[in-house]
């Protein structure tokens, strides 16, 4: 039927690759699952986010570089991660001689949940996830990459995760009262500005705690990680997975 | 002080963040709800932001139009390169006049300049009459806020000091009440003032007449009872037509308040016969500002504040966290722009989340100028503990080797070591929070054991 399958190049962000590779899995599985032509290509490094929203970005060049040499042939490029892609899209500095690969990164490179609902055309998926989830909008894949319609907008509301998850049987989504704030992950912010940061999450995970969610995903384990992080801590029951692990396994 | 520093300590008193930050949150959701009822809302703020677009692109040419337009209908007008002009100018004026005692109704502007403690220093006695502005006057406070000037304050703080200052009730708390002697304390002031300075929203250039709003109505009341109105502006305040205030007002009040409209927005085309109206026009920065490419549009603020209410660190350390006249993100890229050593700290301040320019009713991309700002920072202004870090990880992140070793060197340090000792960033992490559980192999491990 089709000519010759379009190849997907896997952006795993770093601290997904080291610190949750379960979730790297489950794109891969999900995506597999779905028919795509997936790979990974090795030698990935960080995007160079960290630095660039530390006010280096003019110190990454090198990883930028590096990271168009490897994805540059590939149809699409998909990462479980708004926060990644928005910086491959928004602050990689300007590369004189490599224009035309940007361009063309640029083009093709989608979040997990983008990717499906706006390139395969996913309009709701079959599977089983009988939870109460509660979902935290990463601010980067929000605001950044419009992954959601915001609360500050006046726009028809949508949500491209609510729209794969909503139909799983017996997964019940939860309306959190601040639908959209920010759980202040922030990166570097995480340690520089740690006392806000950390209440800013204790906030986040009472929405999630008041409204009885068993479980938190999100689109970007950053944030994930910051709010297990504190919940962990507090010892708190909350369990927190990524959109990409929910699918996987309700799909199976 | 730095940011972080002051955020940690108004952080402290957790039950009054916390409602510092739900009092916000509230001014927020109002507002939220009344901007869904406006069928047209992200069309209008497009058109307030092309409108101010124009306005900086052509702002020389406006900005003589205005002052020929305003000197026709017999306003007096006067220029100030920086605040220390503008201040001069004003106590110019009262010396003339022999004046005294001044009402003043807000002004960022004045307060941007610091002509309370300059005029106070000269003898001249200073009573800001907007209710809030008076309340953290009599603390001897600059406002928190650019709309709400007392917002981090209660009920039983304003009961005290009233107590103290106006002899009202010990620990009556009614808000009538309270305002009530307000009133009739700032009545006495109002009726004593031969001058009245206010700010000004807008400024119209096709007509020279200015637009100030408010409202307590405190800046009509002060004026049309002085002789002479002296209204000190921004040189960015400017839109090209009467016609354009529409836009504009429909976007200010809803955005700051959640109200439809400020209850008064008055116009002021030329002085009633034996008055006089000065009008002050100040740069301080300004056309630096303009001339910087990325962050000329800040130019565009109408000062609704809408982006303190919504801003999730605003609202978690106050406005004083920023030590600037304009706080909240909306500060934190005017600010550098005056002194970027001193506020250095405030693009820092920020999440990124980007809430900020959705709510912005002029559509400033106040979280992407924070990202910019962040960027000349570090040119400038190098903490040396970060960017040593920075480096390193620079060169980590160009190598994939490097970044292998350190990345599993790392999982296994996690491992062996006890809950904060493993270094310094992570070490501040470990504060309040637990780091996730070390896998045993990263996924690039596993992906080449399972799809080599």
């Amino acid at each position: 039927m089709k000519k010759s399958q379009p190849e997907i190049g896997l952006f795993i962000p770093c601290y997904v690759d080291q610190f949750f590779p379960q979730v790297a899995i489950a794109t891969l599985e999900l995506l597999e699952k779905l028919g795509c032509k997936v790979s990974y290509p090795l030698g990935q490094t960080c995007c160079g986010q960290p630095l660039a929203n530390s006010g280096y970005e003019r110190d990454t060049e090198g990883s930028s570089r590096h990271f168009l040499e490897l994805f540059k042939q590939f149809d699409y490029i998909v990462a479980p991660s708004g926060s990644c892609v928005l910086h491959v899209k928004e602050h990689f500095p300007k590369l004189s001689d490599m224009e035309h690969e940007q361009s063309r990164v640029n083009d093709r490179i989608y979040e997990l949940t983008e990717f499906l609902t706006d390139v395969l055309k996913v309009d709701s998926l079959k599977g089983s996830f009988p939870k109460k989830v509660g979902f935290h909008s990463s601010c980067h894949g929000l605001r950044g990459l419009r992954l959601a319609s915001s609360s500050e907008m006046n726009v028809t509301p949508f949500n491209k995760a609510k729209q794969l998850l909503q139909n799983l049987e017996g997964l019940e989504w939860v309306e959190l009262s601040r639908v959209d704030e920010c759980c202040g992950f922030g990166g570097t912010f995480s340690v520089t500005e740690e006392a806000l940061s950390v209440q800013m999450g204790r906030d986040r995970l009472q929405d999630h705690q008041s409204h009885q969610v068993e479980i938190v995903t999100g689109g970007d384990m950053s944030c994930l990680m910051h709010l297990q992080g504190i919940a962990d801590r507090e010892g708190s029951s909350l369990k927190f997975m990524h959109v990409a692990e929910i699918l996987n396994q309700a799909i199976s | 002080m730095s940011h972080p520093k002051a955020a940690s300590q108004f952080l402290k008193d957790q039950a009054n963040s916390l409602w510092h930050d739900e009092t916000l949150w509230m001014v927020r959701e109002k507002r939220d709800a009344i901007s869904k009822t406006i069928p047209e809302w992200e069309e209008l703020r497009n058109l307030a932001s092309q409108i101010k677009d124009k306005v900086l692109s052509n702002l020389d040419v406006y900005l003589e139009n205005f002052e020929a337009n305003a000197q026709k209908n017999g306003i007096k007008v006067h220029w100030a390169k920086d605040a220390e002009e503008h201040n001069q100018i004003v106590l110019g004026i009262l010396q003339e006049k022999n004046c005294q005692a001044i009402v003043k109704s807000k002004s960022i502007l004045t307060e941007e300049c610091h002509l309370n403690p300059y005029l106070e220093k000269n003898g001249v006695e200073v009573v800001d009459t907007d209710l809030g502005e008076r309340i953290v006057q009599f603390l001897q406070q600059p406002p928190s806020h650019i709309v709400m000037p007392a917002i981090h304050l209660k009920k039983r703080d304003i009961s005290a000091l009233f107590h103290e200052k106006l002899q009202t009730e010990k620990g009556n708390e009614d808000p009538s009440y309270l305002t009530n002697a307000a009133r009739l304390h700032l009545r006495e002031k109002f009726l004593g003032s031969k001058v009245a300075i206010t700010g000004v929203n807008f400024g119209v250039a096709e007509t020279g007449e200015f637009v100030v709003c408010t409202n307590e109505g405190n800046a009509d009341m002060g004026v049309h009872l002085a002789d002479v109105h002296i209204a000190c502006m921004g040189i960015e305040k400017i839109i090209p037509r009467r016609k354009d205030l529409g836009v504009f007002l429909r976007l200010l009040a809803r955005s700051a308040t959640g109200q439809p409209i400020t209850n008064y927005n008055s116009h002021f085309r030329s002085p009633a016969k034996g008055k006089e109206i000065h009008l002050v026009l100040v740069d301080n920065g300004r056309s630096l500002q303009l001339a910087r490419e990325k962050f000329r549009n800040s130019l565009k603020c109408i000062r609704c504040g809408a982006c303190m209410n919504t801003c999730p660190i605003y609202r978690r350390s106050g406005g004083y966290s920023y030590g600037s006249t304009v706080p909240g993100p909306i500060g934190s890229i005017l600010s550098p722009g005056l002194d970027m050593k001193k506020y250095s700290t405030l693009p820092f301040a920020s999440t990124l989340c980007g809430s900020c320019s959705d709510v912005c009713p002029v559509k400033i991309n106040i979280h992407e100028q924070l990202y910019e700002w962040r960027q000349e920072i570090t040119k400038h202004h190098g903490e040396f503990g970060k960017g040593l870090s920075m480096k390193l990880a620079s060169g980590i992140f160009k190598s994939p080797l490097a970044y292998k070793i350190s990345g599993s060197t790392m999982r296994k340090a996690i491992k062996l070591l006890p809950k904060g000792l493993i270094y310094n960033p992570l070490n501040v992490w470990g504060k309040n929070r637990d780091l996730p559980e070390a896998p045993k192999e990263s996924f690039q491990e596993w992906y080449k054991k399972n799809r080599g």
